[in-house]
């Protein structure tokens, strides 16, 4: 091909690599939920109770001195329970297992929900320890969430337990 | 023929008459197709190059990445802001040649037998790029970065690996930590050293590796950069706040993509397509595929250890010992595992001369499916039918254009495993027993199957490497063609236009003296 020609071609050319790059860097533009959602995200990282006991005086004599501790607490963790409702309606069930080969790690969960922007009557309830029945954790609040708003539902003691951030 | 085999066929001709359009424009020196590894690895410096300076004015807190990034964009667009554009484009662009190169490579069949190796070394490349590739869209820490860390993070949950879910880590603002940038900066830094290092690995088997494209294709390229840095320059998006989805996002496909893919399918079907492509990519050499041809032999009494084989090798498949007969020579080691069967060590031996007046020829290294001993038989009993006024010789090449077709009354056609693999002396020795004109035709610039065989055989031509086309063989009878596999007919066309060059420009006086070899 005569030069000029293919000087204009490669010109042609990279100037359709750059507009492929660029366009392709930024565009088209991705939307990940609708205009009018919010989402609700529940995480949790938390360690179930265990079903410790008091030793009698029979068993703490039977030990050393210096392992007379006196609660036995098993190593494994109990199963966590939770549930989500939303108005009053069930939106989410789950039975956290601890993790570890013993089972004595903590317990997680995450899960995100779409729901449609708006005010609703969220309640969490949580038992820690199922060798109690009912909930020992509960936390129901009317939140008002604006779309693309992230409302999170999380654990931490420190703050109370159950929370709604 | 299987489906595997098909598509890759129509792979291979969709990538050739790609090529071939692109030779028009840019020629194959300058075809960024025929080196796609190449300007990967260029637009890698490039990363490298404009990375360094954006990490010495990264500040690691929360606020700090995305005001000290910001402000190279606001502030100091001419030369952080181009740099930051710089870094963003190399990046998608990097993505783009080494994902055309997988493709390419598997079009062509360069994944299994010698070029195992290099293909299982480039398979966890991919993934280096790509973990480096989304960490880097992180440290902005703007809207998409929130979200490409958050979709990451919950794609990474679904694999049973984490004790505590690791998206726990972008819950809300309150868990983001400055330490965290800190770490990521780290990841960002760590893996491309690794991507480097996994490169070494990746060319390790091959000789005269094109570390950088052409200066030409190098400069093309970065004005283009440059070009879309000054019209579209490289931006953050708001902020990140995880109390809000970022909406609008400005994706980068080429890194991105696996977040709507996740989102359109599930963590498990995006696993799945990973993990299955990775698998796949690495089981592909073991698939069925074309027998391995028989490697070269060294004879060691021809052998006189001259080690041209040695230089000459593309895929460093052949070292230099001491030789056990002749005291002070060497003589050259096939590593049957790096041996590409191309010949092109029997075209670079000294003892590959047709002018020796054994009756068998052989030479120091030779190729057992084609010996050097059968070619000169071929061509001289090809010479011996040859009538007409202008008589001709075409070399060819078994992977480019195919010469069978072109034999005739006045034309003899030779193919080879790689043209490469032709000593020169073929040249003077058909010349001298009265033929008229010799064509050498072989795949184009930048396109050879076995990378060096046409560059090595014009070095021969034109005295620059051994062994040499002897000067007192005239360079007007002479032709070399690059023609691909499928342009026979521009091959034929080519060809007679010699052929009338030679006819009128009446160049009989220049022939070489006449030989008749002497038979022993």
């Amino acid at each position: 091909m005569a030069k000029p020609a293919a000087i204009v071609g490669q010109i042609i050319l990279y100037g359709a690599f750059a507009a492929f790059i660029g366009y392709f860097a930024t565009s088209p533009t991705y939307q990940q939920i609708p205009d009018d959602v919010a989402l609700i995200k529940l995480s949790m990282s938390h360690l179930g109770g265990r079903e410790c006991r008091k030793r009698t005086p029979e068993e703490l004599a039977a030990l050393p001195p210096n392992m007379r501790a006196p609660m036995l607490c098993p190593r494994g963790r109990s199963d966590i329970k939770l549930v989500l409702e939303l108005d009053g309606k069930p939106m989410f069930e789950t039975m956290m297992h601890p993790t570890g080969l013993s089972g004595d790690g903590i317990s997680t969960v995450y899960k995100r929900f779409e729901v449609k922007a708006g005010t609703y009557q969220l309640s969490a309830k949580m038992n820690d320890n199922l060798i109690n029945p009912g909930f020992n954790h509960v936390k129901e609040a009317k939140v008002t969430l604006k779309p693309a708003q992230v409302l999170v539902i999380d654990f931490n003691p420190d703050k109370g337990g159950l929370f709604f951030q | 023929m299987s489906l595997h085999a098909s598509l890759r066929g129509k792979a291979q001709t969709l990538f050739g008459r790609i090529e071939i359009a692109f030779d028009a424009f840019f020629g194959g020196t300058d075809n960024p197709l025929r080196h796609l590894g190449a300007l990967g690895l260029y637009f890698l410096w490039i990363l490298v190059a404009t990375g360094l300076y954006l990490y010495t004015v990264l500040d690691t807190s929360v606020e700090g990445v995305y005001t000290s990034i910001g402000y190279l964009s606001q502030e100091q667009w001419y030369l952080g802001g181009i740099l930051r554009s710089l870094h963003r484009y190399a990046s998608d662009a990097f993505v783009l040649a080494m994902m055309l190169h997988l493709v390419r490579e598997w079009a062509y069949g360069h994944y299994h037998g010698f070029r195992l190796f290099s293909w299982v070394t480039g398979v966890p490349l991919i993934w280096m790029a790509y973990i480096s590739g989304i960490g880097g869209y992180w440290i902005v820490w703007d809207s998409l970065a929130q979200f490409s860390a958050v979709s990451t993070t919950e794609l990474l949950d679904w694999l049973p690996f984490f004790n505590e879910p690791t998206a726990r880590n972008f819950l809300a603002p309150y868990t983001v930590s400055d330490r965290l940038f800190t770490v990521l900066v780290f990841i960002h830094i760590g893996v491309p050293l690794m991507l480097i290092l996994g490169l070494w690995a990746h060319v390790n088997r091959i000789s005269r590796v094109d570390y950088l494209p052409s200066r030409r294709l190098m400069l093309g390229t970065l004005i283009s950069f440059l070009v879309l840095a000054l019209i579209s320059p490289a931006m953050s998006d708001a902020p990140a706040n995880l109390a809000l989805m970022p909406t609008d996002l400005r994706l980068d496909w080429f890194i991105l993509f696996i977040h709507p893919l996740t989102d359109i399918t599930s963590p498990a079907a995006v696993w799945s397509l990973i993990f299955g492509a990775t698998i796949l990519l690495f089981a592909l050499p073991f698939l069925p595929h074309p027998k391995a041809q028989p490697i070269a032999l060294v004879d060691a009494a021809n052998c006189n250890g001259c080690s041209r084989c040695h230089a000459d090798c593309p895929y460093e498949a052949i070292t230099m010992a001491i030789h056990p007969d002749k005291p002070g020579h060497k003589i050259a080691i096939v590593d049957p595992d790096l041996c590409a069967s191309c010949g092109i060590c029997a075209g670079s031996c000294p003892s590959s001369t047709p002018f020796r007046s054994q009756e068998k020829l052989v030479t120091g290294i030779d190729m057992p499916q084609q010996p050097v001993d059968v070619m000169r038989q071929q061509l001289e009993a090809q010479l011996a039918k040859l009538e007409g006024k202008t008589k001709l010789v075409v070399f060819g090449c078994d992977k480019g254009a195919d010469v069978h077709g072109l034999a005739g009354t006045d034309t003899a056609a030779i193919s080879l495993l790689c043209t490469g693999m032709l000593p020169p002396s073929f040249i003077e020795y058909a010349l001298r027993s009265g033929v008229d004109g010799i064509v050498i035709t072989g795949c184009r610039d930048g396109g050879c199957d076995f990378r060096l065989g046409m560059k090595w055989m014009e070095e021969r031509l034109a005295h620059q490497r051994e062994p040499y086309l002897r000067r007192s063989v005239p360079q007007d009878r002479l032709q070399v063609i690059h023609a691909s596999r499928g342009e026979a007919t521009q091959l034929a066309m080519a060809i007679d236009e010699f052929r009338t060059r030679i006819e009128t420009q009446a160049v009989a006086s220049n022939k070489p003296p006449a030989y008749s070899r002497r038979k022993v």
